[in-house]
């Protein structure tokens, strides 16, 4: 009986607390909050957004007081829909930075945030449909196939014996491809075989030692993705035929851009698709509230190729990403 | 791709031809886990003569190793009537404990074996004690064993993906070339892991088929009810198997750990569906009272040549792997099964 008296006292004087706080934050001259919604960090890439996401809302926090962030994270398409309804009628938000954890699912959610009165900013995976989102910021997989394609091209002298090891079988894996066979369209440059490794290690390690198992010689690897790429690292220092090839990769996973500082002659370059865009577009979303610029369209990221030249401004050491 | 059929075809004639000849049908309840592995085999080599290569079968036999060793560990689950579904993401939890230890352990005993030793230690005790809860939780707390370990399997997985920030747990450089060897080395030109699996079936083969926790393991599957009241002690038999599971994973990550040095939340995901797929692909029951520990070790080997072979051939759309692995397990357990209908288990 007595718990239940204290609860309910609990809930009172918190009540009141909330509306205490709720009144001086009126009080206080304009203010923007800013909902940042991205999928858990169930894996490399979507670890690095996390990462990124904090430390962006620390650093624009400092930088612009009258402005916060909430950050909440999903792991599922239908927690991210919820998470969604909340930050609208419990944070009260004016701006909302999401990046779908799939499309389809979510570009009623989205619709809804934005019908609700919210400035949109998408990140990453487009919606299904066009004229929901006030601003777009993704990076480019087609260009990220394409650079990796160009750069293997050029390296063998528009000649050679490549095996390539693909993705999780979706749109983004598609676009890749796609982009990457456009690139050596036209040269002597030959696929042996594409097998799907799914962005994994251990798959990444299992279908590079039957590739090489199969055939007697390999001139490059694209691996299109750099916890792939670490897998096939392994099998080839295993199979000892690390003078034979090269290997690309592509994300800019810091164990992979640190090789590339160090000039590995097995790793000489990566290609961006940085889980820092999510900070990107973090930043963008401030300037439509500060700037007097128009913040509006899309905000396509190129895919450089890191090289040893220019990989240490791609390196984040305390990135788990 | 036709004259894959083909061969699909012949295959399957000549093992209808087996079931249909007397006095073979008994047989194939024993060997048909074999059998269907040979022919396997043959598919394999007619696709692609590299398959028959000697270090094509080493690499195969040496990634079958880690479902293989955690078969082991479920064949004694499931025959005393149980099942562990966090097999999986307990050693993914394991592999990073043991990672974020040696890396810890560095500053104080360098990278040495000390380190990797204790390494090797926690994840045998942190195996046995994942084993004791699942065991302790679904026996004394009779709650069915599918929802507890999908439950350990959750706080597993989440638990690695926590303690690696969401990002990936890499080993110390300088450990992990000591520690290497585990992986990659071999002895008599077999790899270790290998050897390991193999002294962890010959254990497995003996302790379940020649020991009085053995015939427990029979009788609490067959019936539980009249196994109690034969006087077993049910619960602390099938805690055992639990625990004896739990030893298995750990096995499994200490020679997985030195093959990439790294864990992530992907880690280790689906191992425990591979594990029990190897199990009923051997002929073991899924309802429990029956195991058998080489058709076991048979299975885990199949499940890995169905992916190796399927890396060695692309007369087959990428799209279908999943397929062709289904239809493969499908009809190497019919096989088998095929047999029972006629003269019972």
């Amino acid at each position: 009986m007595r718990s239940i008296k204290t609860a309910v006292k609990a809930c009172v004087t918190t009540a009141a607390l909330t509306s205490a706080i709720g009144l001086s934050g009126a009080a206080v001259a304009q203010e923007y909050t800013i909902g940042v919604s991205i999928p858990a960090a169930t894996h490399g890439w979507t670890g690095g957004v996390n990462y990124h996401a904090e430390e962006a809302k620390k650093r624009l926090e400092e930088l612009y007081p009258d402005i916060e962030f909430t950050i909440s994270t999903a792991g599922t398409a239908g927690e991210q829909a919820n998470d969604l309804e909340d930050l609208v009628s419990l944070r009260n938000i004016d701006a909302l930075v999401v990046l779908p954890f799939e499309s389809g699912p979510l570009t009623d959610p989205v619709r809804r945030v934005k019908e609700s009165g919210v400035f949109v900013t998408v990140v990453d995976r487009g919606l299904t449909e066009e004229g929901i989102q006030d601003l777009y910021v993704a990076g480019n997989n087609h260009e990220l196939g394409r650079v990796s394609g160009e750069y293997i091209r050029e390296r063998l002298d528009d000649e050679g014996d490549i095996v390539v090891l693909r993705g999780i079988p979706t749109v983004i894996d598609d676009e890749r491809v796609q982009g990457f066979q456009e690139a050596i369209e036209g040269s002597e440059v030959n696929i042996l075989d594409m097998q799907h490794a799914n962005w994994n290690r251990d798959d990444g390690f299992e279908v590079m030692q039957d590739y090489l198992a199969r055939f007697e010689n390999i001139d490059a690897v694209w691996a299109q993705d750099d916890d792939i790429a670490l897998g096939v690292i392994e099998a080839v220092r295993q199979a000892d035929r690390e003078e034979e090839l090269f290997i690309v990769g592509g994300a800019g996973m810091k164990d992979i851009i640190k090789r590339v500082m160090d000039g590995d002659e097995l790793v000489p370059v990566d290609v961006l698709y940085p889980p820092a865009m999510i900070a990107t577009a973090m930043d963008l979303t401030v300037q439509h509230f500060v700037s007097n610029g128009p913040v509006l369209g899309e905000y396509i990221l190129g895919s450089p190729l890191i090289t040893q030249e220019n990989a240490e401004q791609y390196y984040f050491p305390d990135s788990p990403f | 791709m036709s004259s894959v059929m083909a061969n699909n075809k012949t295959t399957n004639k000549a093992a209808n031809k087996m079931i249909t000849q007397k006095g073979f049908a008994i047989d194939l309840k024993t060997w048909g886990p074999f059998v269907a592995l040979v022919a396997l085999g043959l598919l394999g080599v007619l696709i692609n003569p590299a398959f028959l290569g000697l270090d094509n079968l080493s690499n195969m036999l040496t990634r079958s190793a880690f479902i293989g060793i955690i078969a082991i560990g479920a064949t004694f689950v499931i025959t005393a009537g149980g099942l562990d579904l966090s097999v999986g993401a307990m050693a993914a939890f394991i592999a990073g404990v043991m990672i974020i230890l040696m890396n810890s352990l560095v500053e104080q005993f360098g990278a040495g074996w000390t380190t990797i030793l204790l390494g090797i230690g926690a994840s045998l005790l942190l195996g046995i004690c994942a084993g004791f809860i699942n065991g302790i939780v679904t026996t004394k707390g009779k709650i069915e064993a599918f929802i507890v370990t999908l439950g350990t399997m959750g706080i597993y997985r989440s638990l690695v993906t926590y303690l690696s920030d969401g990002g990936t747990l890499t080993l110390d450089w300088a450990v992990r070339d000591i520690y290497r060897p585990v992986y990659y080395g071999s002895f008599l030109g077999i790899t270790i892991p290998v050897w390991v699996f193999l002294a962890v079936a010959v254990i497995g083969y003996i302790l379940l088929n020649y020991t009085r926790f053995g015939r427990y393991c029979f009788a609490i599957g067959s019936n539980e009810k009249v196994a109690e009241y034969s006087a077993i002690h049910v619960d602390r038999v099938k805690t055992l198997t639990y625990m004896l599971q739990g030893v298995c994973v750990a096995l499994a990550t200490i020679i997985y750990v030195p093959r990439l040095g790294s864990a992530s939340g992907a880690t280790g995901v689906l191992w425990e569906l591979e594990a029990i797929a190897a199990v009923i692909i051997g002929g073991t029951m899924l309802k429990g009272g029956h195991g058998r520990i080489w058709g076991t070790v048979v299975g885990a080997i199949m499940l890995t040549m169905i992916g190796n072979i399927l890396n060695l051939t692309d007369a087959i759309s990428n799209y279908l792997n999943g397929t062709v692995q289904g239809i493969i397990i499908i009809v190497a357990v019919y096989l088998q099964r095929a047999s029972w209908r006629k003269t019972g288990p």
